[in-house]
């Protein structure tokens, strides 16, 4: 199992880490490969890619692509990954206005200017949900989805079923 | 303040003839970053940065919000420490919502949120991030250097640390409704008070969590003590501090007036008023990263950058108010005479002693018997503007709201935890890649001391991003004419 936070906040994955003491019997059961939890740089064969966050920036498209490259079954995880959420209210504005004031005209700056490094991965234009870009397997709403319905999925997915979490558990804040 | 001692390698000379060589993303940190380092042919190094890569622009979006919504949006900034940026802002819009001060038990139950989250998120950091670098080695298998080979290895500190953790985030539960982005807290008090049965059933737990933490302080103290060569060392710089003192000069996390030392402890401002952070605090733009570099204004930008986050706290403030972490805290400056302590890897140390004191202050806010009571709302007459400051896990975090006739936010600034580190990490990268990398063959284990670096300050990239960047690290070597070379680390989906 992969997984990765692309324009999320990391929400989600602390959600997974919820599932507390579970983690263990998880861990014996899956390999993880690229994850913020390990040091694995890129994503290699996988079962699950479990993906947070929308799609904000050129890096962000290389790797969910990867990720749909590499896994056979991928995951929306969050509201930032199904409608781009939080992140995503900045659709509303134009890039280049929100970049000059973030940079260039708010109080207590210094040498303002906006980053162009080439280092630094362009921005999108706006920010996009993961389905836009690439086939999504299975959503799991909520932001973050509890530790619950998140180990409903996971474990109907390893036990080789069809994920069905109770309906309760299917939240939206 | 401290000139920069490696401030040379923030920009090489002659870029175009050097090798790149990229960690990204940094792993077993809380967001994305990445670091570049430049090589000559003869390895040695030439520049080193750390950069935040991903851009969000909060403080543009949120103009326009009524400002009742924004301590439930701000927390979608960082889902690690989301509690830090609920509280903040909260208190910043507790004097536009009229609340000079807020009742007492509203104040005890948002400490007690407060002090839940900073045992979860070191609990976090120290257990299923760091440690694994520190018990298996720098250079131990790429593999078994995470939480798994953690589990696997050494399965009661695992336990310990997912169990801390819990704790930790069920007093988070009880007081705001949920683990992650609840709602407890509302500009003016609260909007919920603890049952009962929710403080009984947190205060059975405590004595094995008291327990364990003591525990944690023992571990890390264990390991500096075991090999000084390494700890005193890895990554050192000497820089001023930053962070918020209580009124009588104590460690609080919550509450209090900013204060700032020199590197060799001298006190340079003190008292500051939240609301006056901006005539000390300036930031400065670099084009190669979306992370601003923060600076205290009367010592410019080349010296009056400084750190924050436990190492920065314990040693800025006179004293622990509880006494197992106070007694932590005197043998742990004990270790150096009393001199300020810089080395990167203490921050571990201080971050324990950090949780040991927040289950001392979470013991006491429970035992109390007006954290039951339900008075939890202030009003008073409506102002413009606020600032609110607190002490996230990882540092000094500031927010600062406008809000307009129609109860709109019109203006939003915010200073996060990790952009005060900035420089300070970037210092520690140059030092750990001087020591370890110039003029040697890269390896892995090499690159990882990079990370180890930059792990020992819990950056938090996540919220780095907010206006600003995450990290991803990436290590690859091009030649002259910009031919890769090697890969070591560098992430296959990017060729
Ligand atoms: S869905 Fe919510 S918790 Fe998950 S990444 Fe987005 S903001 Fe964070």
């Amino acid at each position: 199992m992969a997984t990765v936070s692309l324009a999320g906040c990391f929400g989600c994955h602390m959600s997974l880490l919820d599932i507390d003491t579970l983690l263990f019997p998880l861990l014996d059961k899956v390999e993880l490969d690229r994850s913020p939890l390990t040091d694995l740089k890129s994503v290699g064969p996988c079962d699950v890619g479990w993906v947070e966050g929308g799609v904000c920036n050129a890096e962000n498209v290389e790797v969910l692509q990867a990720f749909r490259r590499q896994c056979k079954v991928l995951i929306a995880v969050g509201a930032c990954a199904i409608n781009g959420g939080l992140p995503a209210q900045r659709n509303m504005l134009a890039l280049p206005e929100i970049l000059e004031e973030v940079y260039h005209t708010s109080p207590g700056l210094v040498r303002g200017r906006i980053p162009n490094d080439p280092e630094l991965p362009l921005p999108l234009d706006k920010v996009y949900p993961l389905h836009e870009i690439v086939q999504i397997d299975y959503s799991i709403p909520g932001c973050p989805p509890s530790a619950e319905i998140i180990w409903s999925v996971v474990s109907d997915l390893l036990a080789g079923k069809t994920p069905h979490p109770e309906k309760h558990l299917l939240r939206y804040d | 303040m401290t000139e920069s001692s490696n401030r040379n390698l923030e920009t090489a000379s002659d870029a175009d003839k050097l090798r790149r060589v990229a960690i990204d993303p940094v792993s077993r940190v809380e967001g994305h970053g990445k670091v570049t380092l430049l090589l000559d042919e003869n390895n040695r190094v030439h520049q080193a940065r750390l950069h935040i890569v991903e851009f969000r622009g909060f403080e543009r979006f949120i103009q326009g919000r009524p400002y009742w919504e924004v301590p439930v949006m701000v927390q979608r900034l960082c889902g690690i420490c989301p509690v830090s940026h609920h509280l903040a802002a909260s208190k910043a819009l507790d004097g536009v919502a009229g609340a000079g001060t807020i009742p007492p038990t509203a104040e005890k139950l948002r400490r007690l949120m407060h002090y839940g989250q900073i045992l979860q998120s070191h609990a976090l950091h120290f257990f299923h991030l760091s440690s694994p670098d520190l018990l298996f080695g720098f250079d131990s298998e790429t593999t078994r250097r995470n939480i798994a080979g953690l589990a696997s290895a050494h399965p009661e500190l695992a336990k310990q640390g997912v169990l801390l953790r819990r704790f930790g985030q069920e007093v988070i539960r009880v007081t705001s409704g949920k683990r992650i982005h609840g709602t407890g807290a509302i500009p003016g008090g609260m909007n919920k008070a603890l049952s009962m049965d929710e403080r009984e059933s947190l205060l059975s737990e405590l004595p094995q969590i008291l327990a364990w933490s003591r525990n944690a302080v023992d571990l890390i103290r264990k390991l500096h003590e075991s090999d000084p060569a390494l700890y005193d060392h890895f990554g050192l710089f000497r820089s001023g501090m930053l962070s918020l003192v209580g009124a009588q000069g104590e460690l609080d996390l919550y509450d209090g007036t900013l204060r700032a030392r020199d590197a060799d402890g001298r006190i340079l401002l003190d008292g500051i008023l939240p609301e006056h952070y901006g005539t000390h605090i300036l930031e400065e733009v670099r084009p190669w990263s979306y992370m601003k570099f923060p600076f205290l204004k009367q010592f410019g930008p080349e010296s009056g950058w400084y750190k924050v986050g436990p190492l920065a706290r314990i040693q800025n403030c006179d004293f622990i108010s509880t006494p197992l972490a106070e007694q932590a805290r005197m043998e742990f400056m004990a270790y150096r005479n009393g001199a300020i302590r810089h080395e990167p890897l203490a921050y571990h140390w201080a971050r324990m002693i950090e949780l040991l004191h927040a289950v001392e202050v979470i013991q006491q806010l429970l035992s109390g018997d007006d954290i039951l009571g339900t008075d939890l709302i202030a009003h008073g007459v409506r102002q413009r503007e606020g600032v609110g400051i607190i002490e996230a896990p990882r540092g000094t975090l500031i927010h600062h709201y406008r809000v307009d006739d129609n109860d709109l936010i019109s203006m939003c600034n915010l200073i996060v935890s990790t952009t005060h580190n900035n420089q300070a990490m970037n210092e520690a990268i140059r030092r750990v890649a001087l020591d370890y990398l110039d003029g040697r063959e890269i390896t892995e284990g090499l690159l990882n001391r990079i990370e180890v670096a930059i792990r020992a300050f819990d950056p938090c990239l996540s919220c780095a991003t907010h206006a600003l960047g995450k990290m991803p690290l990436e290590v690859e070597l091009v030649d002259v004419e910009g031919r890769q070379v090697s890969s070591l680390y560098r992430d296959a989906e990017f060729a």
